[in-house]
């Protein structure tokens, strides 16, 4: 394997989040009954001409400032011709030679642990087009059937530069775009209804020379199936060429049954569409107010808040990392450290990250549905960072504020005597009567063996329920059996 | 620049237009002759001309993000040749 180089370029379709389609007024809602959302524009009736989205392309100007890319003041709209019962028109309106967004990069880690590294993949482009509709091909003899709800829908095509060089680099970036444009509001990430899907150019090459001829893997609608296609391409690829055998360009389907890519047809050269620039539309101009506006209503990014919590709140690389996972997670995160104060930050982010983590896991539940709010666990977390309660007790509390047992830790703590007891003259007297009543244990420790104070600590919570503040009780013991 | 007759098939094809050899052979003649206006265009000197996208220099007009179109799939289908459980058939296409 280390002989070849493996080269990949992903192009991946963002279903955008508008109401309505790119060119007419039908509705984008999914799961609606065929063709109850196809109406004359999309069905290319005579005489209908296309009027543009306008949210569709603040969406793709609010995409092209978070990836730093450009964004073109004129674009033009292109038919893309090809013939296909799902495209009504004989063509596709994209853009060509002059897209919407043009260049910019993207960059997340790759890998964990001592093994991780930044990688940055650049942009080519981003641009507007329409999705085509639906052909189903099992349930008629000798016929297709056609369902044109989908056709119009807003898509921002999202092309890189064949950057690349694994499945797992390529897996990382598609999780991070995913996570962007779901972040900036321009898309709802959903994959099983095929609202993110990405295409994966694979070529691979002995390292220094050319790129190799490549293949396109079409239509990969989960990280899962994007990371086996490329893995099965590239060792096919392999082979065929150490077998002797020149790989023809070609689009390629994957079958998650089979684990294997198979061959759809041979690339048609990019002329053989017959782009031209569309004469229904007129050139779409941005001007540098609109461009402002939208960057003035632009979320934090998800790098910027990572670096932010890296050097504001001292979290580690990875924390930032796991905390900026989606909007909904950043959000409970910061919301938990503005109760329970920037010093708690990193106790915040490992109660979000694992207590709350594994709890919602565990329930099946996404972290905006957390019957725990962040100002309950800020709350939480302040009473342990003020030693009011240790972190064992504090586990018990947020197992009560989970099943609502109090509308505040405070509550809980008040209403169920959990105070830890900090007092020493009381915890004293537990000391003393535990050390009275285990004179086995004391002389063990006594002849050395350290086992046997960890069962009087043990003996001291016990008489204390827990509560006695742990540190005063080792202080205390120790000091009595020395004595 | 001028198409061979191979060529005018290809786009032919590519069109699904299906013509016979000597239409083919009268369309090459036609195409041909576009394309000498094309050269005569091209010889003009449009250097510092910004090259347009569209026969008239205005820009994009934009409507709101709003659903205005209402379900007439009843009417649509009534002139359609074929339809069955709201789709529309067309004979199998199979890649």
């Amino acid at each position: 394997m280390n002989q070849w180089e493996v080269v990949i370029g992903l192009e991946t379709h963002a279903q955008l989040a508008t109401v309505s389609k790119i060119f007419s007024g039908a509705s984008t809602a999914f799961g609606a009954d065929a063709n109850t959302q196809a109406c004359a524009v999309d069905l290319a009736l005579p005489g209908v001409l296309p009027v543009l989205n306008k949210k569709a392309v603040d969406c793709a100007i609010r995409f092209g400032l978070a990836i730093g890319a450009k964004v073109a003041p004129k674009s033009v709209f292109a038919r893309k011709n090809y013939f296909y019962p799902d495209l009504p028109k004989g063509y596709q309106i994209s853009q060509f030679e002059l897209p919407v967004v043009v260049g910019g990069q993207i960059s997340f880690p790759v890998g964990s642990g001592e093994k991780a590294y930044e990688k940055q993949v650049k942009l080519t482009r981003a641009h507007l087009e329409e999705d085509a509709g639906k052909s189903l091909h099992e349930d008629f003899q000798g016929q297709s059937g056609i369902d044109l709800n989908r056709a119009g829908t807003p898509l921002l095509e999202i092309v890189t530069e064949p950057d690349m060089r694994s499945s797992d680099e390529a897996v990382a970036y598609a999780r991070t775009l995913h996570a962007l444009v779901r972040w900036i509001g321009i898309c709802d990430g959903n994959m099983q209804e095929g609202s993110f899907r990405c295409d994966a150019n694979v070529s691979v090459r002995r390292p220094g020379q050319p790129f190799g001829t490549r293949r396109e893997i079409k239509n990969l609608n989960s990280f899962r199936f994007l990371k086996e296609a490329i893995d099965y391409e590239v060792q096919w690829q392999i082979n065929e060429i150490e077998e002797g055998r020149a790989i023809q360009q070609a689009t390629v389907l994957f079958d998650p049954d089979t684990g294997e890519t198979r061959t759809m047809r041979t690339k048609e050269d990019a002329h053989d569409y017959r782009y031209f620039p569309d004469p229904d539309l007129l050139p779409l101009v941005i001007g540098a107010d609109w461009i402002a506006r939208v960057q003035g209503e632009l979320p934090e990014l998800p790098a910027q808040k990572r670096e932010r919590f890296i050097n504001e709140l001292g979290l580690s690389a990875y924390d930032a990392s796991t905390l900026t996972a989606s909007q909904e997670i950043a959000d409970y995160f910061e919301s938990t450290v503005a109760v329970a104060g920037k010093a708690s930050a990193k106790p915040c982010a490992n109660w979000v990250m694992v207590d709350l983590a594994a709890r919602l896991n565990k329930e099946g539940l996404e972290i905006a549905a957390s019957p725990v709010s962040a100002a309950q666990l800020g709350g939480l977390i302040a009473r342990i960072a003020d030693t009011t309660i240790s972190n064992n007790i504090a586990k018990k509390v947020f197992e009560a504020l989970w099943t609502g047992e109090g509308a505040s830790a405070d509550e809980i703590i008040e209403k169920q005597g959990l105070k830890q007891i900090t007092d020493t003259g009381a915890i004293e007297k537990l000391v003393d009567e535990v050390l009275a009543a285990n004179p086995g244990n004391v002389a063990e420790f006594r002849a050395g063996k350290e086992k046997a104070f960890n069962a009087l600590v043990g003996q001291v919570m016990k008489a204390a329920k827990g509560k006695a503040n742990p540190q005063q009780v080792n202080d205390l013991l120790r000091q009595k059996l020395a004595g | 620049m001028s198409l061979t007759l191979e060529q005018v098939q290809r786009i032919a094809h590519l069109a699904r237009v299906e013509v016979s050899e000597s239409e083919a052979l009268a369309t090459q003649g036609q195409l041909n002759g576009i394309f000498e206006l094309i050269e005569q265009m091209q010889a003009v000197d449009t250097r510092g001309v910004e090259p347009m996208a569209h026969a008239q220099d205005l820009s994009q007009r934009l409507r709101d993000d709003a659903v205005t179109e209402a379900d007439r799939r009843a009417a649509y289908q009534s002139v359609a040749p074929e339809t069955e459980a709201g789709l529309y058939l067309v004979p199998k296409v199979i890649e």
